[in-house]
């Protein structure tokens, strides 16, 4: 029952990752109809938005060290610690939830510039174009990632308060299943996000418009709304949740230029496995299949199946891509 | 896009005298842009055959596979494996890959072709990615996981053995006695590329050439007509399936090396671009879409700022020390940035490909263009 439990919650957090990046690229299939393999460039994007943030406010003058006496020691110490002291260390501390923030205004400008000046001329093109064109596009963006911040992974704090693990089996009157803080904070963060999205698109007029245009683009453009304005929206919204997506994931994993790329992958699966252009499926397959992974990764399991953890997201993607064309929640 | 011009046979027949001759003189005509070592040549040679093989499927009918760098890595296990236990003769490891990229590619294609688009797509990527991911972690024993499969001294070789061949120093592959490296190696992956060349024309001006290019016009007719696009379908994957695991065949053979990346989807990526950036459903496209990027791979990613300063050595100190800055990201470690935006370019304004650039150009001029690659 523990083992169980400890994979569904280790499960949990790359699930969240999958479900956040594939309801990005299912908005902008559903509404542009665009396949769009930069996607995970976005995700990639937010991430070095935490990484830029940090080095801002790690900005250093070079100090002399007064703790040691018997030669001159420097040290580097950040401006904000210099000027602010404690203050300053706090808001070092607090790097990601500050680029969160940060990153809300960046990656809708990098999404609305995106559909502005290529998504929108490939419309019409007919979808291997559309992957190709992107697919283009998420080589120059990692390459251009890679030439401002290196080749290798960048380590993110999560600040220190929430860097220590949580005792969650005492919730279900479990022994020793401890789960770290951060993880937590990401389910939770994620599903606010996902929250957030839903709610918009079905609570506001605007989100209604967009519902009704993904129905039936034509008539809503009939009635005279200008259903492209709002479309260009939805494409910055999606890059804003792929981009929150890395923003936070970087103290789970350090990022590194081609973190998008694998994670495209995953997330295409993802989105085909849960229906193309189908909200609660993409959020539902993504959830599943990171449970499935960790679930398969148990040693218990692989003794029986050798190599089953490897291949069981991509496995189910083929079965169920054979069985159920259309996917777990897709319409016909 | 597919044009049906009538072409005679003779010009077909010069097609392929020409494509014949600039290809077993390339190791002359490549000094004169830098490109002139067996290395680079044997990689133009091997990639165009890859490519050639992509084109049959993607540029004929349309089907976008992400995935075929997992035949290319079947074919380069096999033939290392047929060195390791067969011979270091070529032909029996060439015939080996083949015919196991073949099998391997006629169950992922009959379980791939039951969907179209991007469904089709993300099959032939998961069953590329689920070969790449058991290549690196459980078939370790039969690949050799992350160090890579090798071919060495002490391997059984059981034919070689029984014919009494001795291997003396590190184990090369060899033709009947000739050692195929530098540009006896080159010269046997030409003389495959021009045999897949050949046949490539031959599908092309074939009857079953034109019911895959109808595939791609129009399925839903092409039913109506009253045939099975399917097992067409199916010919073509596995064809070309055929041709990946040759050129990985070749790739293992001038370098008795076989390792899991290969087989990874960017590696497929890489072959879906060549064949664009050439042009994709034409001829020659492919090969020179495979040679230009792997031309640009090993040059571009030479140069450093020395090399880029040297060159701009006539301008004024400041108008060199700018160009520098502005091409120095696109050069050396960033060539991949170059690769990323040609690729766009190429997408965005020149679908066709650099054929259809040519062809422009032609129209230009006002004549027709000798290199009439459309079938």
């Amino acid at each position: 029952m523990e083992a169980i439990l400890l994979q569904i919650l280790n499960g949990l957090d790359k699930g969240t990752a999958y479900a956040l990046i594939a309801l990005g690229l299912t908005l902008v299939f559903g509404t542009l109809g665009v396949v769009n393999f930069a996607h995970g460039a976005l995700f990639m994007m937010g991430a070095f938005v935490a990484v830029g943030v940090q080095n801002l406010l790690t900005i250093s003058a070079r100090v002399r060290d007064t703790s040691i006496t018997f030669f001159d020691a420097y040290k580097e110490t950040p401006y904000l610690e210099l000027w602010w002291g404690d203050v300053g260390r706090t808001i070092i501390d607090y790097a990601v939830p500050i680029s969160v923030i940060v990153a809300i205004p960046v990656m809708l400008l990098v999404g609305l510039a995106m559909e502005r000046g290529l998504i929108r001329h490939f419309y019409k093109r007919d979808h291997a174009d559309q992957i190709l064109v992107t697919f283009g596009l998420a080589i120059v963006l990692q390459e251009i990632v890679k030439g401002f911040f290196g080749a290798n992974p960048i380590p993110v704090n999560a600040p220190q308060v929430v860097a220590t693990s949580v005792d969650i089996g005492s919730l279900f009157g479990l022994e020793g299943i401890t789960y770290p803080w951060w993880r937590l904070i990401y389910l939770g963060f994620s599903l606010a996000v996902i929250g957030g999205v839903f709610a918009f698109l079905h609570f506001t007029t605007f989100g209604m418009v967009v519902r009704a245009g993904m129905h039936d683009r034509e008539m809503v453009g009939l009635l005279g709304i200008n259903i492209q304005n709002r479309f260009t929206i939805v494409f910055g919204l999606a890059a804003v949740v792929a981009g929150l997506a890395g923003t936070m994931y970087t103290p789970i994993l350090s990022p590194d230029y081609h973190m998008g790329m694998e994670f495209l992958v995953l997330s295409f699966v993802v989105v085909v496995v849960g229906g193309m252009g189908s909200l609660p499926g993409a959020v539902a397959a993504g959830f599943l299949l990171g449970i499935l992974q960790s679930f398969f990764s148990m040693n218990e399991i692989k003794a029986y199946l050798p190599g089953i953890d490897q291949i069981i997201v991509y496995l189910v993607a083929v079965i169920i891509l054979l069985v159920r064309p259309k996917g777990l929640l897709g319409k016909d | 896009m597919q044009t049906i011009v009538a072409s005679s046979r003779a010009r077909d027949i010069l097609l392929l005298a020409l494509f014949s001759v600039v290809v077993l003189t390339a190791p002359l005509w490549a000094t004169t842009i830098g490109a002139g070592y067996p290395d680079l040549l044997q990689k133009f040679a091997v990639f165009g055959l890859f490519a050639i093989g992509y084109n049959l499927l993607f540029g004929l009918t349309g089907y976008l596979s992400f995935g075929h760098a997992a035949f290319l890595g079947v074919g380069s296990y096999a033939t290392v494996w047929s060195f390791k236990l067969l011979t270091m003769n070529v032909i029996p490891a060439v015939l080996l890959s083949v015919a196991i990229s073949a099998l391997f590619a006629l169950v992922i294609g009959f379980l791939s072709l039951r969907r179209t688009g991007i469904y089709f797509s993300i099959l032939t990527l998961a069953f590329a990615q689920m070969s790449y991911n058991l290549a690196y972690s459980v078939l370790t024993p039969i690949t050799n996981g992350e160090t890579g499969l090798r071919v060495l001294r002490n391997d059984p070789r059981v034919l070689d053995a029984a014919l009494g061949v001795q291997v003396e120093g590190s184990p090369l592959a060899d033709l009947f006695g000739i050692t195929l490296t530098g540009y006896s190696g080159f010269y046997f992956c030409a003389l495959l590329l021009i045999l897949g060349f050949r046949v490539s024309l031959r599908i092309f001006r074939s009857p079953f050439g034109m019911k895959l290019v109808a595939i791609k016009s129009n399925q839903t007719r092409m039913e109506y007509t009253g045939f099975n696009p399917q097992p067409y379908l199916l010919s073509a994957f596995v064809i070309s399936g055929m041709y990946a695991g040759l050129a990985g065949s070749l790739m293992a053979i001038v370098d008795p090396l076989a390792g899991a990346e290969r087989m990874q989807w960017t590696a497929s990526g890489e072959v879906v671009l060549m064949t664009i950036l050439g042009g994709v459903g034409t001829l020659i496209g492919p090969v020179i879409g495979a040679a230009t990027i792997k031309y640009f791979e090993n040059i571009f990613s030479s140069f450093n700022d020395q090399v880029l300063q040297q060159a701009f050595d006539f301008l004024p100190d400041w108008l060199a020390d700018f160009m520098v800055t502005i091409i120095s990201p696109f050069v050396g470690d960033g060539w991949h940035l170059t690769l990323g935006a040609l690729f766009m370019v190429i997408i965005i304004i020149l679908p066709g490909g650099m054929m259809e650039g040519f062809r422009r150009i032609a129209a230009l001029f006002g004549r027709k263009p000798v290199k009439e690659g459309q079938a």
